[in-house]
C-alpha cells in the first residue's frame, strides 16, 4: 500500500492525522460551506454588513421565499422532466449497441465503436447550430422532449463505451453455450446477458442523471421559458434578477445542487465504479 | 440421416448472427448520426456560409456562401485572438488538477475510522453543477465583502476584485474550474492507488525506496492508466469551459475572459445578433484542437484492443 499505513507510524504522527483531515475537508469545502451558511442567513443580516459574523436567527423563509415567490419549484420538476427520460433512453440504446459491438465480430465493428467514443469528446459548439435548427423545425424547440432526444443520443456515445467492455468483461462461454442450445440471439440478449448488466445499468444512471441535471449548455440553447427550462438555466436567469441579493442566490444554488448530491450519497459505489472505468487494468 | 436439417439450420443461424448485430445497433446509430455525426458535417458546411439563421417564406435557406471569408474573418478578430489565448491559459493551468489530485489521494489512502466519508465529502465539488460552482465562486470573488477579496485586503491592504480585472479575471475563473476537476482527478488516483500491486511496493520498500523515489518509480508507473484518463478528461473539461464563464462573467470585463466555447455562442445566439456561419467556423477551430486530443485518444484505444 502506497503511503505506508499511518498506523505504521509514531503516535504524533498518527494524531496529526486525524487533525488534518478535518481541517483540510474545512478548507477544501470552505466555498461551498459558505454558501450553505448565507442560505440561511436573513436579508437583514447581509444589509448590515453582516456577513460572516453569527448570523442573527435562522431564515428558512428564504428557502420559502424562493418557493413561492419564484419558479424554482417548476425549474427543478422540468429538470426531472429531461433527466429521466434520458436516462432510460440512453442506457436503453446503449445497452443494446454494447451488447452488438461486444458479442459480434462483424466487419466495421471496431470502426462503429471508435465512432461513438470519439463522438463523446466532440465540443458541444460543433453541434450547436445544426442541433438547433432541427430541433427548431421538428418543432420541438423550447420542450423537455426536444431536449432530452438530443442528451439521449449524445450519451449513448459513453454509455456504448462503457457497456461494450462491461459486456466484454463477461464469460463468452455463457453466450457460445446458448448458441450451442439454439436459443436466438434477442434472447441470449435478454435472458442471459441483460440480467448481468445490473451493475453497468445502475452506474450509467446515476452518472447520467448527475450529467443531464447538471447541464447548462443545451439548456440554455434548447430552452427558453419557465415552462420547460431546467433548475441549471432557471437559477442562471433568476441569478440576473436577484442582483446581490446573495441570500437568495445561495439558497437556489444549494437546492440545484442537491439532487446530484443526494444521488451520490445514495449510490456511491456505482457512481464512482462508473466515473473510473478504465482507471485500472 | 444427420445432413439435411443440420445444414438449414446453420444457415440460418449464420444469417440471425450477421444480422442480429445491425438490428441491435440501428436505433442507437441512428440518433447517434442524426444528432452528432451529421451536425458536424453541417456545421463545417455552415462554416462557410453566411448566415443569420433565418429561413425565407418558402423554407428556403438564406445564408450565402462566402468561401474562406469567415476564417479570413477570424484571423484579424482581436475577440478571436483574445479567446484563443484564454483557451490556451485554461489548458495549461488545468493541468494543476494532476498533481493537486494525487497529492490529495495520497494524503487520503488510508484506513482510518470515517475515511470513506472524508473521501466522499472531497469529491463533492465534482457532483454539484458548474452553475452552482459558478455562482459560489462568484460570491466567494465578490469585491467588499466576498471572502477572497477580504483575505486580499487583509494580506496587501487593497481588495482584489479579481472578476472585474481584466488581467486576471481568467484565472479566477479557471481556480473555480480547477476545484471539481482536482476532485475528479483525485477519485481516478484514489481507484488507482487501490490497485497498485502491493508486493511491489513491499519489494521497493525493502530496497529501500521511500517517499519521492518511490512515487516517482514505483507508484506513478502503476498508475498510467489513471493519469492517462485524468489528462482525458482534464482536457476536455478545459475546453469545455462555457458554463463557468457563462455564469460568472458572461465574458467580460471587455471580453477579457472568453474562451472559444463563449465566443462562439456569443456569435452565433448572444446579443451581437445570429452569425450563425462565423459561429460555425469558431466552433471547427475548436474542433479541430480537440480532434487533436480525441485521435490521440483513440490510437492509444487502437493499440490496447490489439493487444488482447
Amino acid at each position: 500500500m502506497f503511503p505506508r499505513p499511518i498506523q505504521q507510524s509514531s503516535p504524533g504522527v498518527q494524531w496529526l492525522y486525524t487533525l488534518a483531515l478535518p481541517v483540510a475537508l474545512l478548507i477544501w469545502l470552505f466555498p461551498l460551506l459558505g454558501v450553505a451558511l448565507t442560505s440561511l442567513r436573513p436579508a437583514s443580516d447581509l444589509a448590515q454588513g453582516n456577513y460572516f459574523g453569527m448570523p442573527s436567527g435562522i431564515a428558512w423563509e428564504n428557502y420559502i421565499y424562493i418557493f413561492t415567490e419564484t419558479p424554482i419549484g417548476q425549474y427543478m420538476v422540468n429538470s426531472l422532466w429531461v433527466t429521466i427520460p434520458t436516462v432510460i433512453g440512453a442506457v436503453g440504446l446503449s445497452l443494446m449497441t454494447g451488447f452488438a459491438l461486444a458479442v459480434y465480430g462483424f466487419r466495421g465493428n471496431i470502426l462503429v465503436f471508435f465512432m461513438f467514443v470519439a463522438g463523446n469528446f466532440v465540443p458541444f459548439q460543433i453541434l450547436m447550430v445544426p442541433v438547433r435548427d432541427m430541433t427548431l423545425n421538428l418543432g420541438m424547440y423550447d420542450t423537455w422532449y426536444g431536449l432530452a432526444l438530443f442528451h439521449i443520443a449524445f450519451q449513448t456515445g459513453f454509455c456504448t463505451l462503457f457497456m461494450r467492455n462491461f459486456i466484454k468483461a463477461l464469460p463468452y462461454e455463457l453466450i457460445e453455450a446458448a448458441r450451442v442450445e439454439g436459443v436466438a440471439e434477442w434472447r441470449i440478449f435478454w435472458f442471459i446477458v441483460l440480467p448481468l448488466m445490473r451493475p453497468a445499468i445502475a452506474a450509467l444512471s446515476v452518472l447520467v442523471f448527475t450529467f443531464i441535471w447538471n447541464d447548462f449548455f443545451w439548456a440554455t440553447v434548447l430552452t427558453q421559458g419557465v415552462d420547460s427550462q431546467p433548475i441549471t438555466a432557471g437559477l442562471s436567469s433568476l441569478n440576473g434578477q436577484w442582483i446581490a441579493q446573495w441570500h437568495l442566490v445561495s439558497a437556489g444554488s444549494i437546492l440545484a445542487a442537491l439532487p446530484p448530491v443526494l444521488m451520490f450519497f445514495l449510490m456511491q459505489k456505482h457512481f464512482i465504479a462508473g466515473l473510473t472505468l478504465g482507471a485500472v487494468k | 440421416m444427420a445432413s439435411a436439417p443440420p445444414d438449414h439450420r446453420t444457415v440460418r443461424r449464420w444469417n440471425q448472427r450477421t444480422l442480429a448485430p445491425w438490428l441491435f445497433l440501428t436505433p442507437g446509430l441512428f440518433m447517434f448520426a442524426v444528432y452528432v455525426l451529421w451536425p458536424i458535417v453541417e456545421s463545417i458546411t455552415l462554416s462557410f456560409y453566411d448566415w443569420n439563421g433565418l429561413y425565407n417564406q418558402d423554407g428556403e435557406f438564406t445564408g450565402t456562401f462566402v468561401g474562406m471569408g469567415n476564417y479570413a474573418e477570424l484571423m484579424t478578430d482581436p475577440a478571436f485572438e483574445t479567446s484563443l489565448w484564454n483557451n490556451l491559459k485554461w489548458l495549461v493551468l488545468y493541468m494543476a488538477a494532476l498533481p493537486i489530485g494525487l497529492f490529495i489521494a495520497i494524503f487520503l489512502n488510508q484506513t482510518v475510522t470515517g475515511i470513506r466519508l472524508y473521501k466522499s465529502l472531497f469529491f463533492f465539488p465534482f457532483v454539484i453543477s458548474q452553475v452552482v460552482v459558478g455562482l459560489i465562486f462568484a460570491w466567494f470573488y465578490a469585491p467588499n465583502f466576498g471572502l477572497f477579496y477580504l483575505l486580499t485586503e487583509a494580506v496587501m491592504g487593497q481588495g482584489t476584485a479579481i472578476l472585474a480585472d481584466p488581467d486576471l479575471v481568467t484565472y479566477g475563473i479557471i481556480v473555480a474550474g480547477l476545484w471539481p476537476q482536482i476532485a475528479y482527478v483525485m477519485i481516478l488516483y484514489l481507484t488507482g492507488l487501490n490497485n497498485v500491486a502491493p508486493d511491489q511496493i513491499e519489494a521497493a520498500r525493502l530496497d529501500g525506496a521511500k517517499g519521492w523515489r518511490m512515487l516517482w518509480y514505483v507508484v506513478l508507473p502503476q498508475l498510467r492508466p489513471a493519469t492517462f484518463i485524468a489528462v482525458i478528461v482534464t482536457v476536455i473539461g478545459a475546453l469545455r469551459s462555457f458554463d463557468l464563464v457563462s455564469i460568472m462573467t458572461t465574458g467580460g470585463p471587455f471580453g477579457s475572459s472568453r474562451v472559444l466555447s463563449y465566443y462562439m455562442f456569443e456569435m452565433a445566439l448572444g446579443e451581437f445578433g445570429f452569425r450563425m456561419g462565423y459561429g460555425a467556423a469558431i466552433a471547427v477551430v475548436l474542433f479541430a484542437i480537440m480532434m487533436i486530443f480525441i485521435s490521440g485518444f483513440i490510437w492509444k484505444m487502437w493499440r490496447d484492443e490489439k493487444e488482447r
